[in-house]
C-alpha cells in the first residue's frame, strides 16, 4: 500500500546489510566444484529484494557484499560487488506482485516469476556484467573469467532458488493471516 | 489550569480492524503530572499512547471521531515528526530505540534530523547526557551498555528536543528489577528538576509505585475503567478483575482477611498506615500451617568447579557448583551481565569449560556433542519467533526428531502425544501464525519436549508477558512438571515469577555463585538481593511492620496460600 | 566466531584527517588502481600502500591472516589464469619469449610472468586502501562522509544502520545457531544438498523473522524522532577539514592524473618493457 520510499526502506537497507555482513562466511561448499560455495547471504538479499524493492536490494547487494568482504577479508573485488547489486535491483523490481510482507507469496505464479526473474538477474550480473568487469579491470583472460561467472550463476540460481523460495513462501505462511480454521478433537 | 492532554468522545478504529479499539475515551492530564496507564494486552493502553504521538494514525492508519488535544493541538494534523517536539517517546525495546554508534550520536539523533548546527548540538547533547546521568559514557557503543543504561540514552534522545510530556511504553520489560527501581527513581528526579508532565504505560504496578504517582488509569477493552488516585484505586480491589495484578503486599493483606482502605495509604508498603491491620494479619500468620515441599530423591544435574573465560584475564564465571533434583523448578537470577546465559550456555554445551565438569544423573556430559546434550537438556529461548522455523505447527514440533532420522510413525506417535501434553492438540493442524503469543510458546516448548530430555532451561520464559498470560504460561509450566517430572531451569528477572514458581533459586553475580537457597530465603536477604541487583520482597515490610519473625516464614506461607488458590482457579 | 576487521582509536596523522578526506582518497585510489596496468604506477601504488600501512601504525598480526589468505587466494587465481590462457601476456605484449616448456601447449614465457605479476601487484594495491581506511576511520564519521560526497542522506545513514546492527545481529545468529544445533538441526553435515540446504532454512528462517520485526520496531524508533522529514540532516560526529585534509585530497587528486597521463599517454594501459 505504501510504495513510496521511507523510512523503513532505509532501515531495511541497514539492517538488511547487517545481516547479509553476518551471513558472509556461512558457505555451502560443493564437493564437485573445489573454492566455489553456495552462498546463503544471496537468498537473504533475495528474500529481502523481493519484501522492499529494488532500491533496498541494490543497496544491499553493493554495500552488503563490499562491506562484508572488507571487514572479513579485508580487501574488496569491486568487478564482483556491482554484480550483485544488479540481482538486488532485478528482483525487486516485482515487490508489488509479491507482497511478501502482506503475505502474498504463496501461490505457484509469484514462485515462477521470482524463479524465472532471479534466473534472468543472475545471467546478466554474473555471465555479462562480472566478466566484462574482470576484463576491463583486471585483464583477466575472458574464458576464464566466463567461466567462473558460469560457475557464479550456477551457485546463486541454485541458492536463491532453493533457499530463497523456501524463505519467501515460509515468511509468507507465517506473516499472511490464515481464516476459517477451526479446533479438531 | 488547562489540560496539556485531553481527550473528549474519543474513540480510535485501526484501519485494518473491523471494531474500534478505544472507546468513548474521556481523559484530562495536567501539566506536571504523572499518570500511570495499566490494563492487560489488548485492553487499548499503547493504542492510546500512539494517538498521543501521532503513531496512531499517521504510521498505522485508522480514524477517529471525538477529539484529541496536546499542547492544544491535533496529534493527527501536527504528524508523528511535529508531535516529536512536543511528546517524547520511550519505547519498551531499548535496543530498537539506541539507534547512534555512540551514547552521544544517539542523543544528538533528533537534532541531526533537525539539521541543527554542529556546534549547537554539542552542547545540548552535554546537557542531556547530563540530566540522564549519562556524561561519563558519551562515545561507549551500546555493546558497552547495561539495559538501564541504554534506556537513560532512549530517555535522552526524547529529552534533547525539550518536550512536554514524556511517555514511557512499558519502561520496566526488560530491566531487572534494581535497575526497573532505579528508572523510576531517575523518572521522579527528572520531574523535579524539569517542567514535564510523564505518563507511563506499564503492567507491573507495584514496581512503578516505588515512587508516588498522581493518578492511575485503568483501561480494559478500549474503555477507560477507573481513574483514580493509587490509594483509591488499590483499596477498591477491583485491579485483579481486570487482570492486574496487585502489589503482593496487599494480596497478602487480603488473604489474611483485612479490609484495606484508601485512608491506610497502601500505595507505598512503607508509608502505609498498617496499624488497623496489624493484628490481623499476625493472626492469618499463627494460625496457617506451614507446608513442607520434599525435594526428589534423585540428584538431576550436578555442576562441580565451573570456571569460563573467554580470556585468561577475565573470568566470567568462576568456581560455580550446585547440583538440582529431579522435578524441580529452578530459578537463576542476577543482573544482566552476571553469567547467567553463560551458565545456561555451558550446561548445554555451547561453549567449553576452561576446568570443572557438569554431571547429568551422576555421568559427565562433556564428551557429548551439541546436538546429543540437547537430547537430554533442552533450551528453550526468549521468544518463540527465535525458533520457529516451520509455519505448520505439526512440522515445527517433529523437526527435531526429523533431523535425528526417526521412522515416520514414531515421530507422529510422539508429536501428538507432546501436543496433547500441550493443550495443542486441537490446533496441529494450524499454521503457526495463527497461534497466540502463548501459544507459539507452548510450540516452541513442545518442540523441545518432543525429544524427552531430562532438563528444560527456559530463558526468560515471561519476560514482557502480562499478568493473565504470565499465569497462563507458568501454569502450564507447573501442570508439565506435575504430570512428567521434567526438571525447569529458569532465567528470570521477575521475582514474582521467581518466589510463586520456583523451589530453588540459584543467584549469580559478577560470575560467583552468591546464593544456593529458597527464593524466600533470598529475596529477604538484604545484602543477598543489593549484591545481585534484585528487589527484596515487599512482602517481608509487610512482616516486619506487622512484628512476624522471622519474615521469610510469613513469605513462604503467603507464597504456599496463594499457589493453592491458583492452582483451584485454573 | 571470525573477529571483524575494525577501527582503532589511536593517534596518528591518518587517524587525524577527516574521514570524508580518507573517503575520497579511497574512492581515487580505487579508481586509478582499476583503470591503470602501467607497472611503474602500480609499483609506486604498491610501495605507497606499504608506507601508509606503517604510517597509521598498523601491526603485522592486525594483517598477517589476511595476508596470507589474500596470498592464497592470488595464487590460485593466478595457476587459474595460467591455464586457462598461457598466452594472454604474449597476446597483451605482442612479443613471445619462452622460458620453459611444461607439456602439450603450455609454455612459461616472459609476458606471461610480467602479465600474473602485474595482476598480482595490482590487486594488493587496493588492499592497504580498505584496510587502512576501515582501521582507521571512526564508524560514527562514516556515514557523514560517505553523505558528503552526495550520496543521499537516506542511503548513507543505512550504512550507520548497517554497523550499529552488525554485532547485535550475529550475537542474535550465534544463539539461535546454538539453540538449533541443540535441537538437532546442525548446519555443517553430509546430507544431499537440498536437504542441507533444509536445515541452513530453518537455522536462518527465525533470524530473518527477528530481522524483520526488528526493521518495524527500529523504523518507528527513527520516525518519533523525526528522522526524514528535513530536505538535509546535519551530522554530530562529522569532522571539520583542516589544512592537512586538503592537502590529502589535493595530493590525491594531483597524483590521480599524473598517474593516468604516465599510464594512457603511450596509447594503451600497459607499461610494455619487451620492445
Amino acid at each position: 500500500m505504501n510504495s513510496k520510499f521511507g523510512i523503513r526502506e532505509v532501515v531495511a537497507m541497514g539492517i538488511g546489510t547487517a545481516l547479509f555482513v553476518v551471513l558472509t562466511n556461512i558457505q555451502v561448499p560443493i564437493v564437485i566444484v573445489p573454492n566455489t560455495a553456495l552462498q546463503p547471504r544471496m537468498a537473504v538479499m533475495a528474500f529481502l529484494a523481493a519484501a522492499f524493492g529494488p532500491i533496498v536490494g541494490g543497496v544491499i547487494g553493493l554495500l552488503g557484499h563490499a562491506l562484508g568482504d572488507a571487514l572479513f577479508y579485508g580487501s574488496v573485488w569491486w568487478s564482483w560487488v556491482f554484480p550483485e547489486a544488479v540481482v538486488g535491483i532485478a528482483i525487486g523490481l516485482f515487490k508489488n506482485k509479491y507482497a511478501v510482507r502482506e503475505g502474498g507469496f504463496n501461490s505457484g505464479k509469484t514462485i515462477v516469476l521470482f524463479n524465472v526473474t532471479q534466473v534472468v538477474a543472475n545471467a546478466i550480473a554474473w555471465i555479462l556484467v562480472a566478466p566484462v568487469l574482470d576484463i576491463l579491470v583486471y585483464a583477466e583472460p575472458a574464458n576464464k573469467v566466463f567461466a567462473q561467472g558460469a560457475f557464479a550463476f550456477l551457485g546463486n540460481i541454485i541458492i536463491i532458488g532453493i533457499l530463497g523460495t523456501l524463505l519467501l513462501v515460509g515468511y509468507s505462511k507465517i506473516a499472511g493471516k490464515s481464516s476459517d480454521l477451526s479446533a479438531e478433537d | 489550569m488547562d489540560p496539556i492532554i485531553e481527550f473528549k468522545d474519543y474513540t480510535f478504529k485501526y484501519r485494518a480492524q473491523k471494531e474500534p479499539t478505544l472507546y468513548d475515551i474521556n481523559l484530562s492530564i495536567y501539566p506536571g503530572e504523572k499518570i500511570l496507564i495499566v490494563g492487560q494486552s489488548g485492553s487499548g493502553k499503547s493504542t492510546l499512547a500512539h494517538c498521543i504521538n501521532a503513531l496512531n494514525p499517521c504510521a498505522w492508519g485508522g480514524e477517529s471521531t471525538g477529539t484529541l488535544r496536546v499542547d492544544g493541538d491535533d496529534p493527527a494534523s501536527l504528524g508523528v515528526f511535529g508531535m516529536s517536539k512536543k511528546v517524547g517517546t520511550v519505547l519498551q525495546d531499548t535496543d530498537g530505540q539506541f539507534i547512534g554508534l555512540t551514547v552521544a550520536e544517539d542523543i544528538a539523533f533528533a537534532l541531526e534530523n533537525d539539521a541543527v548546527p554542529q556546534d549547537e548540538m554539542k552542547s545540548k547533547v552535554m546537557g542531556t547526557a547530563e540530566k540522564v546521568r549519562m556524561s561519563d559514557f558519551l562515545s561507549s557503543a551500546p555493546g558497552e551498555l547495561s539495559g538501564g543504561q541504554k534506556q537513560r540514552v532512549s530517555l535522552g534522545g526524547v529529552m534533547v528536543d525539550d518536550v512536554k510530556v514524556l511517555l514511557f511504553d512499558e519502561p520496566l520489560a526488560n530491566l531487572d528489577p534494581s535497575t526497573g527501581k532505579r528508572t523510576i527513581e531517575l523518572i521522579d528526579d527528572i520531574m523535579r528538576d524539569e517542567d514535564v508532565t510523564v505518563v507511563i504505560i506499564e503492567h507491573r504496578l507495584e514496581d512503578v509505585l516505588h515512587r508516588p504517582v498522581d493518578r492511575i488509569i485503568l483501561m480494559e477493552g478500549g474503555r477507560i475503567v477507573a481513574d483514580q488516585k493509587p490509594d483509591e484505586l488499590l483499596a477498591s480491589g477491583i485491579l485483579p478483575e481486570h487482570g492486574i495484578r496487585e502489589p503482593l503486599y496487599l494480596a497478602a493483606m487480603r488473604h489474611a482477611g483485612a479490609s484495606v482502605s484508601a485512608d491506610d495509604r497502601p500505595s507505598s508498603v512503607a508509608d502505609m498506615d498498617i496499624s488497623r491491620h496489624a493484628d490481623t494479619i499476625r493472626e492469618w500468620f499463627l494460625h496457617t500451617d506451614r507446608v513442607v515441599r520434599n525435594k526428589g530423591e534423585k540428584k538431576v544435574l550436578e555442576v562441580r568447579d565451573l570456571c569460563f573465560g573467554y580470556d585468561r584475564e577475565k573470568a566470567i564465571l568462576s568456581d560455580i557448583s550446585f547440583s538440582i533434583h529431579e522435578g524441580e523448578m529452578v530459578s537463576l537470577v542476577g543482573k544482566n551481565g552476571a553469567g547467567k546465559s553463560t551458565l545456561a550456555s555451558l550446561i548445554c554445551g555451547f561453549y567449553k569449560p576452561d576446568s570443572g565438569s557438569v554431571l547429568l544423573e551422576g555421568s559427565d556430559i562433556s564428551p557429548l556433542s551439541i546436538k546429543e546434550r540437547g537430547e537430554k537438556i533442552g533450551y528453550v529461548m526468549q521468544s518463540p519467533n527465535q525458533m520457529i522455523s516451520k509455519p505448520m505447527i505439526r512440522d515445527e514440533v517433529g523437526l527435531g526428531l526429523l533431523v535425528r532420522g526417526a521412522p515416520e510413525d514414531e515421530i507422529n506417535q510422539r508429536v501428538e502425544e507432546t501436543l496433547r501434553i500441550c493443550g495443542l492438540y486441537p490446533f496441529r493442524n494450524w499454521p503457526v501464525s495463527a497461534l497466540s503469543f502463548g501459544q507459539k510458546k507452548r510450540v516452541s516448548i513442545a518442540s523441545i519436549l518432543v525429544m524427552k530430555p531430562r532438563i528444560m532451561i527456559l530463558d526468560e520464559p515471561t519476560a514482557g508477558q502480562d499478568f493473565a498470560h504470565y499465569t497462563e504460561i507458568m501454569e502450564f509450566l507447573k501442570k508439565l512438571r506435575d504430570e512428567t517430572g521434567l526438571t525447569m531451569i529458569m532465567i528470570t528477572h521477575d521475582m514474582h515469577l521467581m518466589l510463586e514458581y520456583t523451589d530453588h533459586a540459584l543467584v549469580l553475580s559478577d560470575g560467583h555463585l552468591l546464593m544456593d537457597d529458597t527464593p524466600a530465603r533470598v529475596l529477604t536477604d538484604d545484602d543477598i538481593t543489593e549484591r545481585a541487583y534484585l528487589k527484596r520482597t515487599s512482602l517481608y515490610d509487610l512482616a516486619t511492620s506487622c512484628g512476624i519473625e522471622p519474615p521469610k516464614d510469613f513469605v513462604d506461607r503467603f507464597i504456599e496460600h496463594e499457589r493453592m488458590e491458583r492452582s483451584k482457579a485454573v | 566466531m571470525n573477529r571483524l576487521i575494525s577501527y582503532e582509536k589511536k593517534d596518528t596523522f591518518i587517524h587525524g584527517l577527516s574521514g570524508f578526506s580518507k573517503l575520497v582518497f579511497f574512492i581515487i585510489w580505487c579508481i586509478v588502481s582499476a583503470m591503470t596496468f602501467d607497472t611503474r604506477v602500480l609499483v609506486v601504488m604498491l610501495l605507497f600502500g606499504a608506507f601508509i600501512y606503517i604510517a597509521s601504525g598498523t601491526k603485522w598480526r592486525q594483517v598477517s591472516s589476511i595476508f596470507k589468505a589474500v596470498m592464497f587466494f592470488m595464487t590460485v587465481n593466478l595457476i587459474c589464469i595460467f591455464f586457462f590462457a598461457p598466452y594472454q601476456g604474449c597476446e597483451i605484449y605482442g612479443t613471445r619469449h619462452d622460458l620453459v616448456h611444461l607439456f602439450g601447449n603450455y609454455s612459461i614465457t616472459c609476458e606471461q610472468l610480467f602479465y600474473e605479476l602485474n595482476v598480482l601487484i595490482k590487486y594488493f594495491t587496493v588492499i592497504p586502501a580498505v584496510f587502512i581506511f576501515l582501521v582507521t576511520t571512526d564508524p560514527s564519521e562514516l556515514a557523514a562522509s560517505i553523505n558528503g560526497v552526495g550520496v543521499p542522506y537516506s542511503i548513507s545513514y543505512s550504512v550507520a544502520i548497517a554497523l550499529r546492527y552488525i554485532p547485535d545481529i550475529q550475537d542474535e545468529f550465534r544463539r539461535i545457531k546454538n539453540a538449533q544445533e541443540a535441537r538437532g538441526i546442525e548446519m555443517s553435515i553430509k546430507a544431499p544438498l537440498v536437504e542441507r540446504i533444509k536445515r541452513i532454512a530453518s537455522i536462518i528462517f527465525p533470524l530473518l523473522f527477528s530481522t524483520m520485526e526488528r526493521i518495524d520496531v527500529v523504523s518507528n524508533a527513527m520516525e518519533l524522532r523525526g528522522f526524514g522529514k528535513k530536505k538535509t540532516r546535519t551530522w554530530y560526529s562529522r569532522k571539520k577539514l583542516v589544512a592537512a585534509d586538503i592537502l590529502v585530497i589535493a595530493g590525491v587528486i594531483v597524483f590521480a592524473f599524473v598517474a593516468l597521463f604516465i599510464t594512457y599517454c603511450d596509447g594503451n594501459r600497459f607499461y610494455n618493457p619487451f620492445i
